[in-house]
């Protein structure tokens, strides 16, 4: 593939520093009655060779952003309202349309939850990984043909020349994914958006699938991931770094290992205590308590407050920024206020003693602020 | 464990297979084969097992509704269930005969979305089963549906709300109260907090329990997250192809696993732990053959680490281990 050669010597210049560059992206929907913002004011780095995780429940933004680096939203009733996308110094939002669509698969290729409706249930398998081949490199069928049986064969479908003429359905939900990873990596893409790759798949699968993805991501030097998921154990097995997401906004942003070994942020902390494989008997599992707002009831300032076992006042009527506690760590939460290394000191001093000494998932010292008890 | 409230013995089901022009049956699956456990009154036991494996139709057969949702399936053993009027077994009840039953055992579907009539409102659907089965009057049923919706956590003036407008957890809750406003013996669960976020799931599974432990009940807990499974169960059963494997209590299954699928299962399920799977995952090739061309003899050999040649033989029966459980292996 000697275009990607010199594509990769073209691209040496900028190949230092982030892959990608998300900053302060806003998508909103039009919906009846007012504007949902599904992602508002989202920032964050992909680097080279790294799997970055983003966390999240259903409407924390998570999924939406990811199509908006593919800017596949549907327009209408969504926009991308504002920000950048930088990959490799461009922004892809100022990319015209047929220019994007070179970006598409050939540099930023995605994998999605249910193989079965990405995959087009009328045309082969092996038709439509001709297809995506040929639309990005200038090779004859015959050299398209073999290039997709050599990438079956890389995802572990073996007799891949037979296979390419069987139909989506004729695929276990597994192999789909896996033809789906065949489809989406034909093209050598330097990112990969996985969104919810396993969440369909038995457990026995999703090892399989989960491995696989690093197993060919650790062949392609410069590729890096972006694994979309609910799952904080595949975070913690397969991500190097990891977002949590709530709300459209970025809330807490840290290594894997200081993620899961000092969550800072009450949400994170809630989620990681609500697992029960941490639980070591059958005693009564940790419960964040209410349910996630939806989109268009969102409280204006913290997102999280309504749930948020240590709310106090100016949770809710003003956003905490996202304080920078060092090491690429950080959290957005009033309580961090004042810590050492935090981009916004000042406003409660209070806090200072206290937060030095927490750590694990013992929750942050509360400042002294009328508490108000959260309605569950 | 406890008095057996539910016995399955021998329990085989075979679905028909349509095919022709005329969609005559051609043949059959046999969705679950030879499976028998008990379930102990006010005891959990997990149902485990992947896709396919007949853990669903192993509920849906205990509840009775298999036979009205599927033409032509065939079921063969006994499901014994000793309630109020003695032993009865199930599989030998007509519909009709059924029907008193049914306020002793209940079911809480896995799709809060598709199990709640969307034209009836959240009141009328846990009423329902008191119409039914109870001869109260109306006053003394909206006492009940107050009563049980305040009880799994819902405010008692939503009964007038249709199911569109609660979240996926809300749902799950109405769910569990319908099945509790006839004060079951029994609740059959299916992949019951699988479509919740997770910070909800810990919410209904805390819910679940305090019920159980309020009221007694008896859950049939199917699901395949074996995290969960083990945390709210006392037993756990682990099917593969149709095939009760293992069978024992959950933290010998969960820990000490004496089945190489179960061990492959346990080993599967990620862990939050920074740094990587484990070391000592063991890796399945492939994945789980069609029911329709189910392998001979142990359903598992053409997957398993350590298969011999006589695997392919004959189905090894259920033999206790030092560990404790019942796993139908003899190589481990």
């Amino acid at each position: 593939m000697p275009n990607k050669v010199q594509q990769a010597a073209a691209n040496s210049g900028t190949a230092t520093g982030p892959l990608l560059s998300v900053r302060d992206l806003r998508t909103y929907f039009r919906v009846d009655g007012g504007m949902a913002k599904a992602v508002d004011g989202v920032s964050f780095d992909v680097l080279p060779d790294e799997v970055l995780g983003i966390v999240g429940e259903s409407g924390s933004g998570k999924s939406v952003t990811s199509l908006s680096i593919m800017r596949l939203i549907p327009d209408p009733p969504g926009r991308i309202a504002g920000g950048q996308l930088l990959y490799r110094g461009r922004d892809l939002l100022k990319l015209s349309y047929p220019e994007m669509r070179k970006v598409r698969g050939a540099e930023i290729a995605m994998i999605f939850q249910e193989p079965m409706s990405a995959l087009n249930p009328v045309f082969t398998v092996g038709f439509q990984l001709i297809e995506t081949v040929q639309t990005h490199d200038k090779i004859n069928k015959r050299a398209a043909f073999d290039r997709a049986v050599e990438m079956l064969a890389q995802v572990g479908i073996s007799d891949g020349a037979k296979r390419m003429r069987d139909y989506p359905h004729q695929f276990s939900g597994g192999m789909r994914q896996r033809v789906m990873i065949a489809m989406a990596l034909s093209c050598n893409p330097h990112l990969l958006i996985a969104d919810e790759p396993t969440t369909a798949l038995d457990v026995t699968t999703q090892a399989q699938i989960l491995e696989l993805m690093l197993k060919l991501k650790a062949q392609r030097p410069g590729a890096a991931i972006i694994l979309i998921t609910h799952d904080l154990a595949v975070v913690a097995e397969t991500c190097q770094r990891v977002i949590v997401m709530y709300g459209g906004r970025v809330q807490e942003q840290a290594t894997v290992r200081d993620l899961f070994a000092s969550p800072r942020h009450p949400y994170t902390q809630g989620l990681l205590k609500s697992l029960p494989s941490t639980q070591t008997g059958h005693e009564r599992l940790h419960a964040i308590p209410g349910n996630v707002p939806s989109i268009m009831d969102m409280p204006p300032a913290c997102k999280f407050c309504t749930r948020c076992e240590f709310v106090f006042d100016r949770c809710r009527v003003e956003e905490p920024p996202l304080h920078d506690l060092g090491g690429g760590h950080l959290v957005r939460c009033h309580l961090l206020e004042g810590e050492p290394g935090t981009s916004a000191p000042g406003g409660v001093a209070t806090v200072v003693g206290a937060q030095g000494t927490t750590r694990g998932l013992t929750p942050p010292a509360r400042p002294d602020a009328s508490r108000q008890e959260t309605t569950p | 464990m406890s008095e057996p409230l539910l016995d399955v013995r021998n329990l085989s089901i075979a679905y028909p297979v349509w095919g022709g022009v005329l969609k005559h049956k051609v043949g059959e699956v046999r969705a679950v084969d030879n499976v028998s456990f008990t379930i102990g009154r006010g005891e959990t036991l997990g149902l485990v097992g992947e896709s396919g494996c007949g853990k669903t139709t192993v509920a849906k057969a205990i509840i009775h509704i298999l036979v009205a949702t599927v033409p032509g399936v065939r079921i063969e053993g006994e499901i014994v269930y000793h309630g109020s009027r003695g032993a009865v077994n199930l599989l030998s009840l007509s519909r009709g005969q059924m029907r008193p039953l049914r306020s002793e055992m209940q079911m809480i579907f896995q799709d809060p979305f598709s199990s709640l009539n969307p034209r009836m409102t959240v009141g009328q659907i846990v009423e329902a089963p008191l119409r039914i089965h109870s001869n109260q009057t109306p006053q003394e049923r909206r006492k009940r549906v107050e009563w049980l919706m305040t009880r799994v956590g819902l405010q008692p003036d939503h009964a007038a709300r249709y199911p569109h407008e609660f979240s996926g957890g809300q749902r799950q809750r109405i769910g569990i109260a319908r099945a509790l406003a006839v004060n079951p013996k029994l609740i059959v669960a299916d992949e019951p907090v699988s479509a919740l976020d997770v910070s909800v799931q810990a919410q209904v599974i805390n819910l679940l329990q305090d019920l159980q432990a309020e009221f007694g009940l008896a859950y049939l807990f199917v699901a395949h997250d074996l995290s969960v499974v083990h945390h709210i169960s006392n037993r756990i059963a682990v099917m593969y192809l149709g095939n009760l494997i293992e069978l024992g209590t959950a933290d010998q299954v969960y820990l000490t696993p004496a089945h190489p699928y179960t061990r492959a299962l346990v080993s599967a399920v990620p862990r939050p732990v920074p740094g990587g799977g484990r070391p000592d995952r063991v890796r399945l090739q492939g994945e789980i053959p069609s029911p329709l061309n189910k392998p001979s003899g142990c359903p598992f050999h053409t997957r398993c680490p350590i298969a011999k040649p006589d695997c392919s033989q004959a189905l090894p029966p259920l033999l206790a281990k030092e560990t404790g459980q019942v796993a139908a292996c003899p190589y481990t």
